[in-house]
């Protein structure tokens, strides 16, 4: 195991040190905060969907690298994406990590690849799923209130 | 390999009044590799490694003992309670208990603290009364007394930390309790800084307003010669597993008078005398509040580590463990970008030393360490208000026992210098 090779590639060091999505989207954006009480990371997630497309996606807060590159790499894949189609994002990625799945991801996402060997430190991979997991609990809750307005 | 000559450039000399060599050979998990390197253990504040003898006596309780305490009539049970028994002396007179004073076995320090909280604070507390505690505490003695608040209507007050020195002043802490004061919950050690609040001072003032106290000494009983006489605390809290023992036991002490006050935390098996349709009484104190089967392989190998530190002599903890965080100390000014979270206060502090390097996560500090052998621990340090307080999410904390030595700092200062070539 190499700590360079698997956990702290350049690749996820670039998106760590990127302030491109650190920044709060206006009040319509639909918005949760979460944290990993073990550790101390705590983002702000911001997903702005018109028409059932994410238009645009954020964060801020604190964390680890794994953390927020992780955040990072979320919010450029899921620009312009459907929530059917970032809802199938969440499940690759978490995949990948927990279930050992050789990911899959489209080749604008292919970043996310380099993830893949956080799946060999047990303890970080809360770490990098804590902005999948929130994105998760948002796209319910814009597919609930889309159904509630269409019926 | 480059050598840092930490010792000659601080001028900190470290002669350990003990053999270290010689004690880490009683340690079977320090010859483990961890991720391929050596194991270099600083994460004691955590949990403690235990020596070959409390394995033993863990393991000759299941193989010639094996029976339940206080019950049976033959042979092994009679074996088995007079080593609980024994482990009970031992704990005794590691912490100096007075013929008024008792020692309760718990889980840990952290059922010790509830115990208190619900036995005694539900009982005696009512709307208005105030509580005096302090932000340095682990979540284990704040919790328990917020949730009481809560219930009672009580006020929860806190001693105010010098922005300065970090430390507790004085004057402060005469401000603070006051006579409406009924209890006081306080940290002998800080976790997170080492830092060792003026206990007795506060014991003193407290009573003097009839408050009684509440000592977690959670951090402190493991590193330092422990008198509950001479402190005079009302109730004092501590875990085994950190102090050479097993997980899973503790030990609450307490006053007679003030145990006596105090309702059980558990009700049924072994704490009864007679049990009716209707209603029951209960054993003296200590039984009494240790209903149901106890941790009996736990308590007898707490025993055994009570006996391995006092073997070593608890003063002599303290001074092997005061000349490594010195030299701890000294080493690190030296590293770049390094902001160290410490009180001014040299002379009140533990073998406890919290840092980050530069804005690099505490996680990933720590997840480099790991990847060098090395094992500290990163994050809140289930001190979250403390953490608001120093206005910083997380640090890293490199926690030292008595198996330390100063090549394994050495270790750690060198391993630092990874960290800034992975993050720059």
């Amino acid at each position: 195991m190499n700590l360079n090779e698997d956990l702290y590639k350049e690749i996820i060091l670039d998106h760590y040190k990127s302030k491109k999505n650190r920044k709060r989207l206006p009040d319509a954006a639909r918005h949760l905060e979460a944290a990993n009480p073990s550790c101390g990371d705590d983002i702000d997630l911001y997903l702005e969907v018109e028409n059932g497309k994410i238009q645009d996606a954020a964060f801020e807060g604190m964390g680890c690298s794994i953390c927020l590159a992780s955040a990072d790499m979320m919010c450029d894949a899921f620009r312009g994406k459907t929530l059917a189609e970032a809802n199938s994002l969440i499940d690759k990625f978490k995949g990948m990590l927990t279930r050992n799945e050789v990911p899959e991801f489209p080749d604008e996402a292919a970043d996310l690849e380099a993830m893949q060997g956080v799946a060999k430190f047990p303890l970080r991979i809360k770490c990098a799923l804590l902005a999948w997991t929130t994105a998760h609990q948002l796209v319910a809750e814009e597919n609930k209130s889309e159904a509630e307005k269409s019926s | 390999m480059s050598q840092i000559n930490t010792a000659g450039r601080a001028g900190v000399q470290s002669s350990s009044p003990y053999d270290v060599d010689l004690v880490r050979k009683d340690f079977p998990i320090l010859q483990q590799k961890m991720r391929g390197k050596r194991f270099v253990y600083l994460d004691n504040a955590a949990t403690s490694l235990k020596p070959q003898s409390v394995i033993d006596a863990e393991i000759a309780y299941y193989t010639t003992m094996g029976a339940n305490i206080h019950r049976g009539v033959y042979e092994f049970s009679e074996r088995a309670t007079l080593a609980f028994d024994a482990a009970r002396e031992s704990l005794r007179a590691f912490i100096n208990v007075p013929e008024d004073g008792h020692i309760v076995f718990t889980k840990g320090a952290t059922e010790g603290v509830n115990m208190v909280a619900s036995g005694w604070g539900r009982r005696h507390l009512q709307s208005g009364d105030e509580i005096v505690t302090s932000e340095l505490e682990h979540h284990a003695n704040l919790v328990p007394w917020q949730e009481l608040a809560r219930e009672k209507g009580l006020v929860l007050k806190f001693l105010p930390i010098d922005p300065e020195t970090g430390t507790l002043s004085l004057s402060g802490i005469e401000e603070t309790i006051t006579d409406r004061t009924r209890l006081v919950a306080i940290t002998a050690m800080s976790n997170v800084t080492g830092y060792l609040p003026p206990v007795k001072e506060i014991v003193r003032i407290a009573h003097a307003h009839g408050a009684i106290v509440l000592v977690d000494g959670a951090q402190y009983v493991s590193h330092h010669k422990t008198d509950v006489t001479d402190l005079d605390c009302d109730f004092l809290v501590f875990s085994g597993h950190k102090m050479l023992g097993p997980t899973g036991t503790g030990v609450l002490y307490g006053k007679e008078a003030c145990l006596d006050q105090m309702t059980p935390y558990n009700y049924g098996g072994d704490m009864i005398v007679k049990v009716y349709k209707d209603r029951a009484t209960y054993r003296d104190i200590p039984e009494r509040f240790e209903a149901g089967t106890p941790n009996v392989a736990g308590v007898i190998g707490l025993g055994a580590a009570v006996r391995y530190l006092l073997n070593l002599g608890m003063d002599n903890v303290a001074t092997h463990e005061r000349n490594l965080i010195r030299y701890l100390t000294a080493a690190a000014e030296d590293v770049p970008g390094i902001a160290v979270y410490a009180t001014s206060d040299t002379e009140h502090l533990g073998g406890i030393f919290s840092f980050n390097l530069g804005d690099v996560h505490s996680h990933d500090t720590g997840a480099i360490l790991d990847n060098e052998g090395i094992a500290v621990r990163t994050g809140f340090h289930c001190a979250q208000p403390y953490m608001r307080f120093l206005g910083i999410p997380g640090t890293v904390r490199a926690s030292l026992y008595l198996y330390n030595t100063t090549e394994e700092i050495d270790i750690f200062i060198r391993a630092l210098a990874r960290v800034k070539e992975v993050f720059g």
